[in-house]
């Protein structure tokens, strides 16, 4: 290859439009550009859209008239929110459930992983085998529906907790880094120095193992914040929903707590029912922005993980 | 003497045994740490499995599981002769192959057009904002098309008045218009994230190809055709083929979240109706609903195999 070209590529790099396109490239670049722009803006939309309806009027929301930006800028419907203790108790359960859960779904999968990753541990491919099944067959609704009644788990909050404390599939990633990114000769001289297993976990392995660790962290905590099925199905007592739980109350069934109706008057009533939609907005921004706002910091991690779970371990 | 001659030749079975034996002592540290992930694997995964024999009795709430009279196949049965076998079982077939027909090429097409793209803090932007909806959860997203498909506050309603004049009729609950929201709104949500694996897999090409392409005069266009997709190809079939292992099974959360009385026709798929007959019925019938769901586990168990093998003859890949 020549200086020249590799110069040539270097500058392309650099600086896209100093250099000189052909025909057939020019127009390839304008539609891929405003293919991938029009894709971007068609996913933006309908979230500005959200956003802008939550911080207009009631008014302005039920005629229509919210296109793009706020119409009748009003911050009327966070107040409403904020005075709507219900959401309180789910946001106080999730953020519970996500941060115990997380915790424990955690340790479950590394530890299971490092034993799994043990290249030489007698019965390996056997113990294998017994979680992956898992992956392609199950008891069903029923059967396991009884098993959570049988254990006393129905109606009790840790029934978000214990039953999932290991997803396979993260269980899968999480070995796939630890045979593929840490080094076998690491265990072999920490072994020759007289390291047991314990200390090589703690001390050697977890430390190296942050990229991996976030990435499944991340997939736990997203997955606890935004399910709803478990709670649905296992959960009685309101004092224990998650936030999910109340949102599709408000969102799906459109019902809103009579907590909330009891202590308004019959005026603030009325505008309440007009204000429904108003609020529906703001109910989905509040939810969402958590999660929306750590994503992007750990976008990168995200993508590392893909790419580790593709590679077959 | 002799017996040593003999292990050296062919170790006898005590002695197999007792360096197994030997080898698990070593291990014994790593053992501990498998102990709570294995027990809660047999207890919240294997034991229910137990369970699948109701489908074969009719279940008796004094007796419980395990004292339940046998009934043989009657349960299957009654389900391949209910009007609702035909019903649930095409519903479920039909949004899964639209769902792969839509949306598998879109991140394929998607990662190639990112992968040229010459800027990169626009890339980064781009991949931000795609990726974005894939952490929405699907009662916020169900939530989100409730009120923007709302034929008369929501953003369609505002859209087709100005077009037309008038209001059009309530989508939500079309039966004809459940497939494609349920599809199209899923695209939307997840085409961003779907595309990473292919674009991880583009990053794999060697430049080197790229700038030999370039000397010999080929176009961005002509590279993307003869260099990307040949490279994205094997990884786009094999999730191919994986994706077609799972057709049997179409997700409860959304399709719940999205049925209501008037769609129900179209929109009724497997899983939900195991939960019906199942958990909210009038009368719930528990061996029922295990069957129903056996039926669906073990298409789905057969068509994992089958796929699998396809993989791993086309595409030299496979997940086992």
């Amino acid at each position: 290859m020549s200086t020249v070209t590799q110069t040539k590529n270097l500058l392309a790099m650099a600086k896209p439009s100093k250099v000189k396109l052909s025909t057939a490239d020019k127009v390839y670049y304008s539609i891929v550009y405003s293919v991938i722009i029009f894709l971007t803006v068609l996913v933006l939309y309908p979230l500005i859209f959200v956003v802008s309806s939550s911080f207009s009027s009631g008014q302005a929301v039920t005629n229509g008239r919210v296109i793009l930006w706020p119409v009748e800028f009003s911050i009327e419907s966070y107040k409403r929110v904020y005075e709507y203790k219900v959401i309180w108790t789910g946001y106080r359960n999730t953020i519970f459930y996500t941060l115990v859960g997380t915790l424990w779904n955690v340790i479950m999968t590394a530890c299971a992983a490092f034993a799994l990753s043990r290249p030489k541990l007698p019965g390996r491919s056997w113990l294998m085998f017994l979680f992956a099944f898992t992956m392609l067959f199950n008891g069903g609704l029923i059967p396991n529906f009884l098993l959570i009644r049988d254990l006393g788990l129905y109606n009790s909050p840790w029934v978000l907790i214990i039953p999932g404390a290991i997803s396979v599939y993260n269980m899968i990633i999480t070995r796939t880094f630890f045979q593929n990114s840490i080094p076998g000769e690491l265990n072999e001289a920490a072994v020759v120095d007289g390291c047991s297993d314990f200390r090589y976990f703690f001390a050697i392995l977890l430390p190296l193992s942050k990229a991996v660790l976030s990435v499944i962290t991340l997939y736990y905590a997203v997955a606890h914040w935004n399910s709803y099925f478990s709670a649905m199905i296992y959960l009685n007592t309101r004092n224990y929903w998650p936030l999910q739980l109340f949102l599709r109350e408000i969102l799906i069934n459109n019902q809103f707590s009579a907590e909330m109706l009891t202590t308004m008057t019959d005026e603030e009533i009325q505008k309440l029912q007009g204000m429904s939609d108003l609020l529906k907005y703001a109910f989905i921004v509040v939810a969402t922005v958590p999660i929306l706002m750590v994503y992007p910091f750990i976008q990168k991690y995200f993508a590392k993980g893909v790419m580790i779970g593709s590679i077959k371990g | 003497m002799k017996n040593d001659n003999l292990m050296l030749t062919k170790p006898s079975g005590t002695v197999y045994w007792r360096r197994l034996w030997l080898r698990i002592c070593r291990h014994w540290q790593v053992y501990v740490f498998l102990f709570l992930p294995v027990a809660f694997i047999l207890l919240f995964h294997y034991y229910p499995m137990t369970g699948i024999q109701l489908a074969f009795k009719q279940f008796d709430f004094k007796k419980g599981i395990w004292g339940s009279p046998w009934v043989g196949w009657d349960q299957f049965e009654k389900f391949f002769k209910s009007h609702m076998f035909s019903r649930v079982v095409k519903n479920t077939l039909r949004i899964s192959v639209y769902e792969i027909f839509a949306g598998f090429p879109i991140p394929i097409v998607f990662a190639l057009l990112l992968n040229s793209f010459r800027h990169e803090r626009l890339k980064k932007t781009v991949q931000t904002i795609t990726y974005m909806p894939h952490f929405i959860s699907v009662i916020v997203l169900v939530g989100m098309l409730f009120q923007i498909m709302n034929s008369r506050s929501g953003l369609y309603g505002t859209i087709v008045h100005y077009l037309t004049g008038n209001y059009p009729k309530d989508i939500l609950g079309s039966a004809k218009a459940f497939a494609h929201i349920y599809v199209w709104s899923g695209i939307w949500q997840h085409f961003g994230w779907g595309s990473i694996i292919y674009l991880a897999a583009l990053t794999g090409v060697s430049p080197e190809l790229h700038e030999s392409a370039q000397i010999d005069g080929a176009s961005r266009f002509q590279r993307v055709i003869h260099i990307d997709i040949p490279t994205l190809l094997p990884t786009a079939i094999i999730m191919l083929i994986l994706r077609a292992g799972q057709v049997m099974s179409i997700g409860f959360e959304k399709v719940y979240l999205m049925q209501n009385t008037l769609n129900q026709i179209n929109s009724e798929v497997i899983s939900t109706y195991v939960y019906k007959i199942g958990l909210t019925a009038t009368i719930t019938d528990y061996s029922y609903a295990t069957s129903i769901g056996l039926f669906n586990s073990v298409i789905n168990l057969v068509l994992i195999i089958f796929v699998n093998q396809l993989a791993k003859r086309v595409g030299d890949t496979s997940l086992w």
